[in-house]
């Protein structure tokens, strides 16, 4: 199944999702250190989000995601990329400067198509996203 | 994205390499929100706290100002993540406090203007309406946008540096006309009291219009908020549903009434559940009043509270590098501190490594004000409760809420 997003950047990346309609903020919902959602009323709360795709709604919370996408990257504590059904500035901020790849923007809801431990494809070229 | 002769310099390399990174930067982001071109800005403000920022940050910082990179525009700075004068109080590490001198060495060289507020619009110099401006952080930017009718889209650190440096930013978002206009309208019938009930008041309206792109209209206030009071009701609001403008009648300048139906009515017993919803009662470790900093009005207030008591909890009351000194100058410091208190400034509390500040001093059970900081925290291991200024003043006394 491919899905195209209205908006992308990054590099191309393949990797195991990891979905749930709600919110992403660095700040507020992730424990950095263990690489774990942390925020208790998190739909993903204990999960680890290092290394998957993250498939959510939107963007929440405040502006240090810019800076913290950056920092989880260059320790390697870090989503794969993020997809979600609409962003704020600082997501794309953040993406931007940290290298993390990124596509927003779906006909629908995107975390009702991708389930969570399928192997997700993106090409931020095409804007595309393939669940093989 | 159009670029003009100066843009098209600072992207060749002309006006150093810090400038063309900076812009570079800029244009990633403007194309992804199809900016067409950029708007010239008349100043910017940076969050850069170090726990946001870590080591890599830094190192950016410094590789800036290692060139000839300058900022363009005034640059002033969000809080800091220490208070040099309290760290023993927080329990910040020599690390912290070393990483934090980097940080202010870093920007200093750049020629930014380390004021570390979050409340510029009440000590710095607030906007005016319709000046463009990039600033970073929510608090500000809804104010700037809601109160003064100035055009700001949330400006993360990196691209708050680059708007110093370039002196623009991509025109994108709140920076167009079109983004502006109210897109949801909600109803209240309550006009909150307390500081408190208005950040629960703006949680909601955050909440129901729900992503960064949805501009409530709000009506039904039986009277004009203070300063103080749509300082805690934009931050709430851009807390807890990254909202950048509302319309309050007869305050936002652009306010109009919207040829749309009320979509959500909230009132007492929503603002109420709200605050039932973060731990009601019981026994606290720490009171804090932050998030955003205090104005000299309502360290005034909490000094009258904190007046002939001897607090059994630590009271950390956090406000900006401009107020302290008067707040020292009228006595209000002193006030506070002799109950046992202690007054913070240049930081903010959330901003300040929260999550090491727990584990040095054993806080989990936090009682404060400022509905955005009970939305932030739960995240960091904390178990805040959301009471007045008045209720917080007592668990520092009674060591419970």
């Amino acid at each position: 199944m491919i899905y195209t997003a209205r908006h992308a950047i990054g590099k191309p990346v393949r990797g195991p999702a990891l979905a749930a309609h709600d919110g992403f903020s660095a700040r507020y919902d992730l424990d950095r250190v263990r690489g774990v959602f942390s925020r208790p009323t998190h739909k993903l709360a204990g999960q680890s989000y290092v290394g998957r795709i993250l498939v959510l709604d939107t963007a929440k919370g405040g502006v240090a995601s810019a800076w913290m996408l950056h920092e989880m990257a260059s320790r390697g504590i870090v989503p794969l990329a993020l997809v979600l059904n609409s962003v704020n500035p600082i997501l794309v901020q953040g993406a931007a400067f940290g290298g993390v790849t990124m596509l927003v923007g779906f006909d629908g809801d995107i975390t009702a198509q991708v389930p969570s431990g399928a192997t997700v494809e993106l090409d931020p070229g095409a804007r595309t996203l393939r669940v093989l | 994205m159009k670029l003009n002769d100066l843009e098209r310099s600072m992207l060749a390399g002309e006006l150093g390499a810090a400038t063309k990174s900076a812009l570079e930067h800029q244009v990633k982001v403007g194309e992804f929100f199809g900016a067409a071109g950029f708007v010239p800005v008349t100043q910017a403000h940076i969050m850069a706290d170090t726990e946001s920022l870590g080591e890599p940050g830094i190192a950016w910082l410094e590789s800036l100002g290692r060139g000839d990179g300058r900022v363009r525009v005034p640059t002033i700075t969000d809080p800091r993540g220490t208070d040099f004068a309290k760290t023993s109080v927080l329990g910040h590490t020599a690390r912290i406090v070393d990483l934090e001198r980097r940080a202010i060495a870093a920007f200093r060289k750049l020629g930014v203007l380390m004021t570390d507020t979050c409340i510029n619009y009440q000590t710095i110099q607030p906007p005016a309406r319709g000046e463009s401006v990039a600033f970073g952080d929510t608090g500000v930017v809804i104010y700037a946008n809601s109160v003064c009718g100035a055009r700001s889209n949330y400006e993360g650190g990196p691209s708050a540096v680059a708007a110093g440096l370039t002196g623009r930013t991509p025109r994108y978002g709140f920076h167009l006309d079109e983004h502006r206009r109210a897109t949801l309208r909600i109803r209240t019938d309550f006009t909150p009291r307390t500081l408190n009930e208005w950040g629960a008041l703006g949680g909601l309206v955050g909440r129901l219009a729900g992503n960064y792109w949805a501009v409530p209209y709000l009506e039904g206030l039986e009277r004009v908020p203070t300063s103080d009071e749509l300082k805690h009701f934009g931050a709430a609001m851009a807390s807890f549903g990254s909202i950048a403008m509302y319309h309050l009648a007869g305050v936002t300048p652009e306010a109009v009434e919207p040829a749309l139906p009320v979509a959500h009515r909230v009132g007492q017993a929503e603002v109420a559940a709200l605050q039932a919803a973060y731990a009601p009662q019981g026994e606290i470790d720490v009171v804090v009043f932050s998030a955003p900093q205090l104005s000299l009005y309502e360290l005034r207030e909490l000094a009258a509270m904190c007046d002939g008591r001897r607090f059994r909890k630590p009271l950390l009351a956090v406000t900006s590098p401009q107020i302290k000194p008067d707040a020292d100058r009228f006595g209000l410091t002193k006030k506070i501190e002799d109950a046992g208190g202690h007054v913070l400034a240049g930081m903010c509390f959330y901003q300040s490594y929260a999550r090491e500040i727990a584990e040095a001093n054993g806080w989990k059970r936090l009682a404060t004000n400022s509905a955005k900081l009970v939305n932030i925290l739960g995240g960091y291991g904390y178990v805040p409760l959301l009471a007045s200024m008045e209720r917080c003043v007592e668990a520092a006394e009674k060591g419970r809420l």
